[in-house]
């Protein structure tokens, strides 16, 4: 039963991914730029969902991973290849080991001390990048592909021309197929197509570990953690291995990150990115399959909408109303718009916290259930 | 030796705010058992604060002088603030001291923000696990500091000390050193004592009042206490409040020391966090010394004498990463902190 729901999930999820580019038409998001970062984001609130959904552990260190692939992968850029296969190989590699250490200092405790352990971790890495490894990481200024980078296994390209990421020759930035449909003008890119390549991979891994005994012990950290310890189990090593497998695929977001736009900054370490996956994460559902990358599309692109907004446009929305009524309402509306984003995002997600723990999805099921009268049958049921 | 003095001196002033930031931090969750996200958010509003009270204080009225005329041949306007209009010499002495006025309007204000919060939001997350306690903390902080970005603004606001308490002292002649060997800005000393007088006054309310006794038996044994027949959630909200304050007032005082803009309440918070994990949570003692301890080596690191000697063998320079490798060796050794009990969130 729950194999084909499963795989129902996972085939619905497929097609979902690849008509994106159709299916987000409509709504003004289907430019290339903002599919990539639905589908990035997505990997990111994804591994991040496996730490925190299945054990419970809240992460606020994160975004160290996203930053580690991100510089492992335009290393690979400059010393090998632009061929993304090398780096998005080692931004996940790297990004594993750097979890592994920061995994292992901070599993130490757990609950509160955990969160600030990663937190602290995490702000360190970032004051690391911007000073003491300079040299690695080009500091302020961020790490950037030049003309007199080796590069060893490319063949030299055209002079004085940056070369730009491909994977055995299809260019990231390339959109191989434009197509106007019912008046859209489509656009498919190959960076957008890699990037969901490794989403849907990313969200097969994850139904597989959500089922298998491995994901089952990581619940039972969760539940009840005292007791799983009482009856012998040791629940470091389950702790470690998740922590290492979202650090992991935080690197390869990260990777991907790069691979789209082939620069690194450290402000992609800062703290404050690896809270926005877990507003992603909770958002969408923490503990679910489907949520986190619902969570993602959801915040990405109405940090999107939101932004463009401003008082002209709200203006413009609000004219068919009286003046005074329109003014007021355009002084209401406008601080939450335009850069006001943050204060949306913030006040949302307390709304979700208070009042649906669940997230959109918990949300979703509860209407459903409202709408098909699935409680007042269960209710009924028990009653006889 | 007048070296090692500055550096110590150097280093108590940022210590003294996180000494501030994390007795409040440590008060509300010894009290409560509620991890506050949105402690630097309450920082940062003290300082905000301070920045309206100046604001308001510059309120002026605006007289046209036709017998003066500016370089652009136009009659000359003067602004005369209000509060010099109505009060004479003690309005110019208010906006002197504008930071002493903010601090007074503080006390309430922040007391007040300190109760709704408690009230409003935090009391329905006490039977919530810990993690949505720390998601919807954190969540409050994003919206205050927006709210506080939308109205005032991205840039920082600089403000100003009183111009007595401007300029430098030469600490090193009064601790009978040779002249302008210790030089050290006075603000920066009036906040260090500031800050001594408020964690001073903290400790003598819990230690010496009925209300301070009744708080400490409750961060003890809260269920015994209230069958004892008192209310021990009124009076924790009330302590919500004191230990808004305090992060208000460090806030406020900061305020001359760093122009405040509205990211500056997370950046503290990090570092608070670090300071109360390694001075033991739950321990109010132990997040005061961890605060002057952390502030005192940081400002060490950075220390000419110690960078070229670390540089010497080998190693990358430290002073900007020192706090959070103290914190890691601190957990790792004594995974309790400095001053931690046993059993504090260990659950």
């Amino acid at each position: 039963m729950t194999l084909m729901r499963d795989r129902t999930l996972l085939i619905i999820f497929t097609l979902f991914v690849l008509a994106a580019p159709l299916i987000f038409a409509p709504t003004g998001a289907a430019y290339p730029d903002l599919l990539q970062r639905f589908a990035i984001y997505g990997i990111f609130a994804i591994g991040f969902n496996i730490l925190f959904g299945l054990t419970g552990y809240l992460s606020f260190g994160h975004a160290a991973f996203l930053g580690v692939g991100s510089y492992s992968a335009v290393w690979m850029f400059k010393l090998l290849s632009m061929n993304i296969l090398p780096a998005l190989l080692l931004s996940v590699v790297m990004a594993g080991i750097f979890a592994l250490l920061i995994g292992y200092i901070s599993l130490r405790r757990s609950g509160i001390y955990f969160s600030i352990l990663t937190l602290a971790l995490a702000q360190m890495s970032y004051v690391l990048a911007y000073s003491v490894l300079t040299p690695l990481t080009n500091g302020e200024t961020g790490l950037q592909l030049r003309l007199d980078d080796p590069r060893i296994l490319d063949a030299a390209g055209p002079e004085g021309f940056l070369p730009s990421t491909n994977l055995f020759g299809l260019e990231m930035k390339e959109v191989f197929w434009n197509p106007t449909v019912f008046g859209y003008d489509l656009q498919f890119n190959w960076g957008y197509y890699v990037s969901a390549v490794m989403l849907i991979l990313s969200f097969w891994i994850s139904i597989r570990i959500f089922r298998s005994p491995f994901g089952l012990m990581l619940r039972a950290i969760k539940t009840n953690q005292t007791r799983l310890n009482y009856t012998g189990v040791n629940s470091r090593p389950y702790t470690l291995a998740a922590f290492v497998i979202s650090g992991m695929f935080a690197g390869l977001a990260g990777g991907l990150l790069a691979s789209m736009d082939p620069l690194a900054g450290a402000e992609r370490m800062q703290w404050t990115v690896g809270g926005e996956v877990v507003l992603m994460v909770v958002l969408g559902g923490m503990g679910t399959l489907i949520g986190p990358v619902l969570g993602a599309i959801f915040i990405k692109y109405f940090e999107n909408i939101f932004s463009k907004i401003n008082e002209v446009v709200l203006q413009g929305w609000f004219s068919f109303l009286p003046d005074w009524l329109s003014n007021f309402l355009v002084t209401i509306v406008s601080p939450f718009v335009g850069r006001g984003w943050g204060l949306t995002l913030g006040a949302l997600f307390m709304i979700v916290v208070i009042f649906l723990p669940g997230g959109l999805v918990d949300g979703a099921r509860r209407i459903m259930r409202k709408i098909t009268g699935a409680d007042r049958r269960a209710a009924k049921a028990r009653n006889e | 030796m007048d070296a090692i003095l500055l550096q110590i001196l150097n280093g108590i002033d940022k210590g003294s705010a996180y000494a501030l930031i994390a007795l409040g931090l440590t008060l509300i969750f010894g009290t409560l058992g509620v991890v506050n996200f949105t402690h630097g958010a309450l920082f940062m509003i003290g300082a905000f604060v301070a920045v309206t009270v100046g604001k308001v204080l510059d309120i002026s009225k605006i007289t046209i002088d036709p017998s003066r005329v500016d370089f652009l041949g136009n009659p000359a306007k003067i602004r005369t603030p209000y509060v010099t209009e109505w009060f004479g010499d003690f309005g110019l002495w208010l906006i002197e001291w504008s930071v002493l006025v903010s601090v007074v309007v503080a006390i309430p204000v922040m007391i007040l923000i300190g109760i709704i919060m408690e009230r409003g939001l935090i009391r329905h997350f006490y039977s919530r696990p810990h993690a949505d306690q720390i998601l919807v903390t954190f969540g409050l902080a994003i919206v205050l500091q927006n709210i506080i970005k939308a109205i005032f603004g991205a840039n920082p606001i600089p403000q100003s000390a009183p111009d007595l308490l401007q300029g430098s002292v030469d600490f090193g002649v009064w601790v009978g050193m040779a002249e302008n060997a210790v030089v050290y800005p006075l603000w920066r000393l009036v906040y260090f004592v500031f800050s001594m007088v408020l964690i001073g006054g903290v400790f003598a309310f819990l230690r010496f009042t009925t209300f301070g006794m009744v708080v400490r038996a409750g961060m003890a044994d809260r269920e015994t206490v209230g069958l004892l027949g008192i209310n021990i959630d009124r009076r924790f909200t009330i302590m919500f409040g004191v230990a808004a304050a305090v992060a208000g007032l460090a806030g406020v005082m900061y305020t001359p020391i760093s122009p405040p803009n509205y990211p500056m309440g997370m950046d503290f918070l990090v570092l608070s966090f670090v300071v109360v994990v390694v001075g033991g949570m739950g321990s109010l003692p132990g997040a005061v010394l961890a605060g002057f301890l952390l502030g005192i080596i940081e400002s060490f690191a950075s220390m000419p004498l110690i960078k070229d000697s670390i540089a010497a063998i080998g190693l990358p320079s430290i002073d900007q990463i020192i706090i959070y490798l103290v914190a890691v060796i601190v957990l790792l050794v004594r995974p309790r902190g400095l001053m931690g009990k046993a059993g504090m969130m260990e659950e």
